[in-house]
């Protein structure tokens, strides 16, 4: 299982700014290792944030995303102590959820 | 990749994401069949065909902010922001990279049409900010200079 994500959402006014830190490699499946060989691509290709029921981001990523990738954005309508959750796929069907609560 | 491999993992990542859905309640299954050929195309114009852009006007309310120049191609922080009311879509493309769509956003109401992230560019290019709105399309460009590129390490 992958390593957890790092999420903040801040609540500032009347929204809440989302950053999120993703530890994914994204390969591109252009590389080559010390051998010659091509490293097989692993990247992720969907990415949806929530907050609570409701869909705030919904993210569609190719190759050219920089590894670790990292998002940022925001949204009204989110209140202190209220969850955002983030959930990932990756090209080989790997997945992970990590939440944090908006402070 | 040959085709019988692109389905099996197109199939397990719907799959992952139908598992995830019925944990979360409803989630937008419907971004994971978007993948292929749009983030496929060779070219900005294929690209954008794959979009479904028929026609789209260069406008001002789209911005991309960024460094002039990206030290690191394999790292390039990028902002696309949107003024235009009802932005349901945005979307980053790299001319220059080999497969030029990089990540798109669907923008739920409610959601502010502003993101960063960090892309990937080969070589010096122009940037693409891509925006729908009310089934319109807008775009900005703005040329962003690598002095190391980042897509083939």
């Amino acid at each position: 299982m992958a390593d957890p994500m790092r999420i903040r959402a801040v609540l500032s006014g009347d929204k809440v700014e989302v950053k999120i830190l993703i530890r994914h490699d994204m390969e591109t499946g252009l590389r080559k290792d010390t051998e010659g060989k091509l490293i097989p691509p692993h990247f992720i290709k969907t990415l949806t944030a929530k907050y609570e029921d409701r869909l705030v981001l919904d993210t569609v990523m190719g190759i050219a995303v920089s590894k670790d990738p990292f998002l940022s954005f925001k949204f009204k309508g989110g209140e202190k102590g209220g969850k955002l959750s983030v959930t990932w796929v990756d090209n080989i069907g790997d997945t992970r959820t990590d939440a944090a609560i908006i402070s | 990749m040959n085709q019988s491999r692109r389905d099996v993992l197109r199939m397990t990542s719907v799959l992952g994401l139908g598992l995830a859905g019925s944990l979360f309640g409803s989630i937008n299954v419907f971004a994971a069949e978007w993948m292929p050929k749009s983030f496929e195309a060779k070219s900005l114009q294929d690209a954008f065909k794959e979009l479904g852009v028929d026609q789209y006007a260069v406008s001002s309310d789209v911005s991309i902010v960024s460094a002039e120049i990206a030290e690191n191609g394999a790292v390039v922080p990028v902002s696309i922001s949107s003024v235009i009311p009802k932005t349901e879509y945005m979307a980053i493309l790299v001319e220059k990279n080999p497969s030029p769509l990089s990540v798109a956003f669907n923008i739920p109401e409610g959601t502010e049409a502003a993101v960063t992230t960090r892309v990937k560019m080969g070589e010096t290019s122009n940037v693409y900010a891509v925006v729908k709105a009310e089934g319109k399309w807008f775009v900005a460009s703005k040329e962003i200079k690598v002095t190391l590129g980042g897509c083939g390490g």
